[in-house]
């Protein structure tokens, strides 16, 4: 029964995917009907982007932070600005500087790491001018960049990587909005308020007075999922019964969560001309996805026994039970959406491992929409690289030869990982007015500091709870670790792009590296553990690792 | 090909080898390799500390010593790798070294001077330009062109062949190497290379390794393998950390160990043996490598260009079959063939009497005072007049039916038209004015290429076949030899579009040449091959050289490239796999202190946490010089398609470098506590 359910999930998700992919093809290489081009084009007119003119990875990468930097500037604004600015029924004031640049950075990079309580400090405005544009353009920023990347691989010869401007406005127009309307209707329809009139005061049954906070969730929680930010408009997120009201609204949103990250794998095996390389890249996804859930399953539902039979139900919402939850925690975090409809602090130990592993080896199990794509793809240039030789031709992926340019710029891009996490977290172990976050003592709090740090770095944006991430401390280290997270990624990998697109495409013959099938599925699953995970496993040893095998000798933390 | 298996003396290699090692722990040197220096940093920093502890007499001294010494083993090991893949060229450069020799030459003012009024000189101060005369008996003194004369040459010093090969002024024999004798005749050389500047001097530097540059991928490779070791400094100097957090300290030693076995020293030590191991097999092929790069582009090669004549055929004409006229006995016909060629000295005739030995089981011998009656242009005939009047006669058709005055019977003329069809040469045979039937010549295939091409294809090589045929012969030979492609009447300018076109569609493209209109195809082509007979301009344009002058070395010389890849990519996957038992080792001996849970990692039981410790280095330094003779010899290599490459390749070096170290960190655990050292 279970087993099914899950099935039933893994298949529902591959067969939207499979056909958003279709759509997604199409709209990427232009292939729309006339009326949305004109649209498009008048669009892109206004804001005076020559739409015809490709751009070569280095104009391609200044756009990209041109643009995101430009957004920054302006959420900080806002939200520091909020009290003063209207759509604020509820009289909230502007932020303070450090969680202003925390919260900016972190929407603006699709983390959505959230270091505030929406409903108790963010204005309406705040939320829909601000967080709710940035859930899409951030979506949007990643997508680009992932197609571009593509293209790198893919594309005939060439110097340009496609014109960020379009496909910005291609991604958020075309694929982002049309999604978000479908499920915020069906969420709204499900019970989540989309209002712009103030929270409701009410007497409840007990006779104590309560306020009930409401505001326009649905359209944000749509693209919350929809574009792997995960930033809820309540503090506790898809927990909250406005924000996840039913079991239909919880399916509808895990199978968001993960529906654009699938769908890109398709488009990838699409614009290469060869489904399969598609299909591989889906599959070594998969296979650790499944992996990592069956272990959070398990731990989940057979819970603690030092704290009675049954399963684990401390911080899940009864109307979820573990299998749920199980499923929502491994999606969110795989996906580096970071939305919660539990109490990830309360998981198991090994659970906590899982999700931990999910998001160090740099989101690109699915990962955040586009971006979970280009980071395998980071993974695939590597595992090429490796064991390519031992088919005694030097190493080429999709016939394109992988060179020292390329394995500088990949190693660059890999060390933001370690230098996030490892240093990010020494630092925030050992400094005194970074340790006071810390709730819990022992290898829990370690799971905790970790926790937080490759949320950010992985630009997933879940958090273990009872870490205190609103201290200036964690609110500044979070803020620049997401950008590293973020950029010291896109950078490198657009340059990649831009280094392979200008080589020679060698014929596929039967001396071919295979990049396809079982073995090569096999061999990328290995690269991202050994190469992505073992780095991270002393500091496990002390986290989960150490919580668990304490918890199977009789001990808690 | 004995001459190609100088069973250079290993023995010898090995004292000198143990010198080099030492000496390359020179910084400076040690520097190139980054891997290597990180490691040998450790070292160091270990034994001072070591020491340290030793006179302050703190507990544990022995055991950070101990870790010190197996450090600066691993390094010791990757030195001396290197340094015997450097002896095995080092042995060869010396025997060059010794044809080298100062000697007197005469001079001459112009090409066309008389010796006796040349002027002496030392060979060490020749020119470029200048013309020497060389007699019989003297070594020829400097790299140049024959000019005038023609002489027998034996290049045995160069070459390895003993057999004098000859070198005459004009043409495509006319380059002469330094270091080779004149055994018979004169030559007059116009002096082509400056002093040090030589084909020998480039040989020596060569395979000594002195102008050994990095190859493009060894440089990508070497990058990843720096950017590994950053990552697990990052991870190695972060532990203190989290382990202060966890309320326990880790010794600098200790970390250093974890360091030391976590970054990629295996590949990183081998790196450079593997390359230099690449090209001196290649040496020992009797090919030299102008740069590795042509090397590593060897294995890349989706295109071969072969020469049909000396790689497909046998480059003559040979009798394939006997075919008599209708009524004629085949012994008859064997016999007029026979004897029409006994006076024949060219291939063809000594193939037909051969073909008739098959048929007759023996030949006639030459009978006494038989007139021989040779081939000319005008009657295109030759054979055999005998004492008795009889006559023999092989010839064109047409030339046997002037002869004769008659025609074939209709069953021999369709015969003749299915020979010339096929692509081979009808020859009639008659006795006196009887037609008694035909002759088959065809060029025949070498025995095993179709073999080989095969394997070519499935390791996804595509062949095709070079030759000056018409399209009808080229197609029947292509078919038989079972190549790819063919490019028949082909001219130079031919050969250069085709590979034009090739390059076109992303491939890499491989070719052999010997004349001067091949010197643009060889230029254009990824890897060139020359042949060392070939001009001067070949042998610049070309990137590789081929001593031999076999044109179907280019087939070994892609396989040696393929081998020196699939080495690299072993080793490193190994290097790599083992990572992850070092680390079941070594974090539960830190940690266990901190978490007595964390005990549950050390699934090898490993005895103590100093006894893991320990067996982790000293792994990592034994695998290191157990895989030495691997790196030197190479990966075993049978051509195979890539899939069937990366499943063995990936089983044995992948899977085997995951599962082998857990089996020796064991082993050598059980050793240390056996002998007491941990």
């Amino acid at each position: 029964m279970t087993l099914m359910s899950y099935l039933l999930y893994l298949a529902a998700l591959v067969g939207l995917a499979w056909l958003l992919a279709v759509w997604m093809a199409r709209v990427y290489g232009g292939a729309l009907p006339s009326a949305l081009l004109r649209a498009e084009a008048a669009l892109l007119r206004l804001s005076g982007a020559v739409p015809a003119r490709g751009m070569a990875w280095g104009a391609y990468a200044l756009a990209v932070l041109a643009f995101n930097a430009t957004c920054f500037v302006v959420l900080y604004l806002l939200l520091r600005a909020q009290g003063a600015l209207p759509l604020n029924p509820d009289a909230i004031g502007g932020l303070a500087p450090d969680l202003a640049f925390n919260t900016a950075v972190s929407f603006v990079t699709n983390t959505n790491w959230q270091a505030y309580s929406g409903e108790a400090q963010l204005s309406y405005l705040s939320q829909m001018a601000g967080l709710t544009v940035q859930n899409f353009v951030s979506a949007g920023t990643g997508m680009a960049v992932a197609v571009a990347v593509i293209r790198g691989f893919v594309a005939a010869r060439g110097t340009t990587l496609g014109n960020f401007w379009v496909d910005l406005t291609r991604s958020v127009l075309w694929i982002l909005l049309p999604l978000s309307v479908v499920l915020a209707l069906f969420l709204a329809w499900q019970g989540v308020p989309q209002t712009l009139q103030g929270a409701v005061v009410a007497t409840g049954v007990e006779g104590q007075e309560q306020v009930i906070a409401r505001g326009p969730a649905a359209a944000q929680i749509a693209i919350k999922q929809l574009g792997t930010n995960g930033g809820g408009f309540f503090g506790v997120n898809s927990a909250h019964p406005y924000e996840n009201p039913t079991i239909a609204s919880n399916m509808a949103q895990s199978l968001s969560i993960l529906l654009i990250p699938v769908a890109f794998c398709f488009l990838f095996g699409r614009m290469a001309g060869d489904r399969r390389q598609g299909w591989a890249i889906l599959a070594a996804m998969a296979v650790m996805f499944v992996a990592g859930l069956a272990v959070v399953h398990v731990c989940e539902v057979a819970g603690n026994p030092a704290l009675g039979a049954g399963a684990n139900m401390e911080g899940k919402e009864q109307r979820f039970g573990a299998m749920l939850s199980a499923l929502w925690a491994a999606s969110t975090t795989a996906a580096s959406n970071g939305s919660v409809n539990a109490m990830h602090d309360s998981f198991m130990p090994l659970s906590g491992f899982v999700m931990l592993v999910f998001m160090q080896i740099g989101e690109v199990i699915f990962g955040g929409v586009g971006a979970g794509l280009y980071g395998m793809l980071l993974y695939v240039a590597l595992a090429v690289f490796l064991a390519g030789l031992m088919v005694g031709r030097t190493p080429e992926y999709l016939g394109r030869k992988i060179e020292g340019r390329e394995v500088t710029l990949a190693v660059l891009a890999f060390l933001s990982m370690p230098l996030g996490i490892l240093v990010g977290g020494a630092v925030a172990a050992t400094v005194p007015q970074a340790l006071a976050a810390v709730q819990e003592p022992g290898p829990h709090g370690m799971s905790e500091i970790l926790y937080a740090y490759a949320s950010a770095t992985g630009n997933n944006g879940s958090a273990f709870g009872g870490y205190g991430a609103a201290l200036p401390w964690h609110t500044t280290a979070l803020g620049i670790i997401m950008l590293l997270g973020r950029y010291a990624i896109i950078i490198p990998m657009l340059a990649i792009a831009g280094s392979m697109i200008r080589k020679p495409q060698a014929p596929v013959t039967s001396g071919t590296f295979p990049t396809h099938g079982p073995l090569f599925v096999t061999l990328l699953v290995l690269t991202v553990v050994i190469l992505g995970a073992l780095t991270f496993f002393p500091v496990l040893a002390l986290g989960p690792v150490a919580e668990e095998t304490a918890r199977l000798a009789g001990q808690s933390f | 090909m004995s001459k190609h298996d100088r069973p250079a003396d290993m023995s010898g290699l090995y004292p000198a080898a143990v010198r080099q090692s030492i000496a390359k722990l020179d910084p400076r040197i040690l520097w190139r390799n980054p891997v290597m220096f990180v490691t040998a940093v450790v070292a160091g920093m270990t034994t001072v500390l070591g020491l340290r502890d030793l006179l302050a007499g703190m507990p544990g001294a022995g055991t950070s010593l101990h870790i010190a010494a197996w450090l600066w083993l691993c390094v010791l090991f990757a030195n001396f790798a290197e340094a015997l893949a450097e002896g095995r060229g080092k042995a060869r450069a010396d025997t060059l070294r010794a044809t080298k020799s100062e000697t007197r030459v005469r001079v001459l003012g112009a090409a066309d001077d008389d010796p006796a009024t040349g002027s002496e000189t030392l060979s060490t101060a020749l020119r470029t330009g200048q013309f020497v005369h060389v007699a019989a008996g003297e070594n020829i003194p400097a790299d140049g062109e024959a000019v005038r004369g023609v002489a027998s040459v034996n290049e045995s010093a160069i070459t390895g062949e003993s057999a004098p090969v000859i070198r005459e002024a004009g043409g495509d024999r006319s380059s002469v190497t330094g270091g080779t004798t004149v055994v018979s005749d004169w030559l007059v050389i116009r002096v082509t290379a400056e002093p040090g500047k030589s084909f020998l001097d480039r040989m020596i530097a060569l395979v000594e390794g002195a102008e050994r540059q990095k190859t493009p991928n060894e440089i990508a490779l070497n990058i990843l393998l720096v950017g590994l070791t950053l990552i697990f400094l990052l991870v190695v100097v972060t532990l203190p950390a989290f382990a202060s957090y966890a309320g326990t300290t880790i010794p600098v030693i200790v970390l250093g160990a974890l360091f030391v076995t976590l970054i990629p020293t295996t590949i990183g030590g081998l790196l450079s043996a593997i390359g230099i191991a690449g090209m001196d097999r290649l040496v020992k092929a009797n090919v030299i490598a102008k740069s590795g790069r042509a090397v590593e582009a060897a294995g890349d090669v989706d295109t071969l260009l072969l020469d049909k004549t000396g790689t497909i055929t046998f480059g003559n004409r040979m009798a394939d079959a006997l075919i008599p006229a209708p009524g004629v006995d085949s012994h008859r016909l064997a016999e007029a063939a026979a004897l029409a060629s006994l006076a024949d000295e060219t291939p063809e005739g000594k193939s037909i009497v051969d073909k008739a030995r098959e048929v007759l089981g023996g030949v006639p011998a030459m009978p006494p005072r038989a007139e021989a009656v040779a081939f000319t242009a005008q009657t295109r005939l030759s054979g055999l007049n005998l004492a008795d009047g009889r006559s023999f006669r092989k010839g064109a058709a047409d030339a046997v039916i002037r002869l004769t005055g008659k025609i074939p019977p209709q069953a021999l003329a369709r015969e003749v038209d299915a020979i010339a069809r096929s692509g081979g040469t009808p020859l009639l045979v008659a006795d006196g004015t009887d037609i008694l039937g035909a002759v088959h010549l065809k060029d025949i295939v070498k025995p095993g290429v179709r073999e080989r091409f095969a394997e070519l294809r499935a390791m996804g090589i595509r062949t095709v076949m070079i030759t000056g045929d018409n399209p009808l012969t080229a197609a029947a030979i292509a078919a038989e030899a079972g190549v790819d492609d063919f490019l028949a009447e082909a001219t130079p300018e031919m050969k250069l579009d085709l590979i034009r076109r090739e390059q076109a569609g992303g491939r890499l493209v491989a070719m052999c040449g010997d004349g001067s209109n091949d010197a643009p195809a060889l230029a254009q082509a990824d890897v060139g091959v020359a042949m060392n007979a070939g001009t001067p301009a070949a042998k610049e344009a070309a990137n590789l050289i081929d001593l031999d002058s076999d044109p179907t070395k280019l087939i070994e010389v892609v396989l040696v490239g393929k081998q020196l890849l699939i080495s690299r990519g072993a080793l490193t996957t190994f290097s790599i796999a083992n990572d992850v038992a070092k680390y079941f080792a070594i974090l539960p001996a830190i940690f266990v202190a901190a978490y007595p849970g964390l005990g549950a990692l050390n699934i090898m039981g490993l005895a103590s946490p100093t006894s893991a410790i320990l067996s982790a280095v000293v792994f990592n330094a034994l695998i290191l010089v157990a895989l030495v003779p691997l790196a030197l010899r190479g990966v075993a290599y049978r051509p195979a398609s890539a899939a069937a490459l990366l499943r063995r390749n990936l089983l044995v070096y992948g899977l085997g470098g995951l599962i082998m170290p857990f089996v020796g960190i064991k082993a050598i655990d059980a050793a240390l506590v056996a002998l007491n050292l941990a």
